[in-house]
């Protein structure tokens, strides 16, 4: 089948989708946006996250078909050319990164939750990370880089 | 594989009518996985994102709530949290933020998955499931009816679930969950607890220790017999309720728990639950909060 939506403001077809696809797949197979990762297919990572209608998602658990004339934002489309987002300079001013793998569910599930919460608690951090696992960090310097973020935000404003 | 793709309630009807093998998705938090494994290839998905009516809650004339079966637990949570607050607490345990955002009761219901969060508060809620087929129009079925086997139900293959009818609490309602972590985690077991103090009993739901969803009758009966609503909870009372709430489960070993366990952690829960919503209760910090 084909599907068309909008991905990071631009309007984008793929043709031939296997009806049980995932919004995951077309992401990175399809329409050439690998940012978004592929890790456990079922959920539990968070590694896929992007936005779908403005809200976060699991992109591997939504069907391609489901997201036909919605509005697709990964973490490809966070960045202003090439003026990081304040939250991806965070997480490299804090080395937040290591293998990078988990790196872009949870700058777009960070994106997030600074723009619901103007200063979050580190309460609040966590619950909505919660579902973004690192396997390296230990996320100690992802929940700095968090802070660090959401304070220039409430700083800038 | 067809991707179905109704846009109004009564299409959604007729495509199930028409195609009973279909397979409906909401949130894809169960159908997506069953597909990126190829577990199951269902040879069609019917997609409900598009019909709008699901996805809304209203106060019906009775006074009870029906909530559509696309409404997700992001919602449920900040719009219907005071109301229903045995299932918010459900809902804040499914998952991660990010499934929260896009899973529904209806689907929990759907997969019908002993171990589904929702399934608990809506037995001892007295929640009833509205299901529909354009054949034979609607039917309301207790939940406690509604879970027939391991990820069984009573819906039969040309009905959809429509929505969920609840009461709005009338006294406090607790959900308790052991699992491995405080998120992202399938119960090892779980239980709900709901006061009824109008009519002087306690609902019960019990999760992920018996092939289905189910209450614990002979606890829920004992409770409506010895409990004294204008006293301190008895410690008598509280210790035979765990007994009879942790005999009704009948559990499995598996690989997230041993039945053993379970059962205790059953009887543990459910004392747990009932201290806690007992000194609510009695606080009188329900009545300042719902009034």
């Amino acid at each position: 089948m084909r599907v068309t939506f909008t991905v990071n403001g631009r309007r984008e077809t793929a043709d031939d989708v296997w009806e049980g696809e995932s919004l995951l797949y077309v992401l990175r197979e399809r329409m050439g946006l690998p940012g978004s990762k592929n890790a456990c297919e079922q959920g539990e990572c968070g590694s896929c996250t992007v936005y779908l209608d403005g809200t976060p998602v699991c992109a591997c658990l939504v069907a391609a078909g489901q997201a036909e004339g919605r509005e697709v934002r990964t973490v490809e489309g966070l960045a202003d050319g090439d003026r990081l987002d304040p939250v991806q300079e965070a997480f490299v001013e804090c080395g937040a990164v290591q293998c990078g793998f988990c790196t872009p569910g949870l700058v777009v599930q960070a994106h997030d939750l600074i723009e619901r919460v103007a200063q979050p608690s580190d309460a609040e951090i966590r619950e909505a990370l919660a579902g973004n696992l690192c396997r390296c960090t230990g996320y100690e310097k992802i929940l700095d880089a968090v802070r660090l973020a959401a304070a220039r935000k409430a700083a800038a404003s | 594989m067809d991707f179905l793709r109704p846009t109004t309630w009564a299409e959604a009807l007729a495509a199930k009518a028409d195609r009973p093998e279909a397979v409906p998705i909401q949130g894809g938090t169960d159908v997506m996985v069953e597909l990126n494994f190829d577990l199951h290839r269902p040879a069609a998905l019917l997609d409900l994102n598009r019909v709008a009516e699901l996805a809304e809650w209203t106060c019906e004339e009775d006074g009870r709530l029906r909530v559509g079966a696309g409404v997700p637990y992001v919602r449920l949570i900040a719009e219907l949290g005071n109301r229903l607050p045995g299932l918010a607490q459900a809902a804040r345990t499914v998952g991660s933020p990010q499934i929260r955002n896009r899973g529904t009761v209806g689907g929990n219901l759907g997969a019908a998955s002993p171990a589904g969060d929702s399934h608990p508060p809506l037995l001892a809620g007295d929640a009833v499931i509205e299901v529909e087929s354009a054949a034979r129009g609607v039917r309301m079925i207790p939940a406690a009816e509604f879970y027939l086997g391991v990820k069984r139900s009573a819906l039969e293959p040309d009905e959809l679930i429509r929505a969920f009818r609840m009461s709005p609490a009338t006294g406090p309602q607790y959900f308790s969950k052991v699992g491995t972590r405080n998120a992202m985690v399938i119960a090892v077991c779980s239980f709900a607890i709901a006061l009824h103090p109008v009519e002087r009993r306690v609902g019960t739901g019990i999760g992920s220790a018996a092939p289905t969803p189910r209450r614990a009758l002979a606890a829920e009966e004992f409770l409506a017999a010895e409990l004294d609503w204008d006293a301190r909870l008895d410690p008598a009372v509280l210790a035979r309720f765990g007994e009879l709430a942790a005999a009704a489960a009948s559990p499995i070993d598996d690989v997230r728990g041993t039945a053993d366990y379970r059962r205790h952690a059953i009887g543990v829960m459910a004392r747990r639950t009932l201290t806690w919503a007992w000194n609510e209760f009695r606080s009188g910090h329900f009545e300042r909060r719902a009034g």
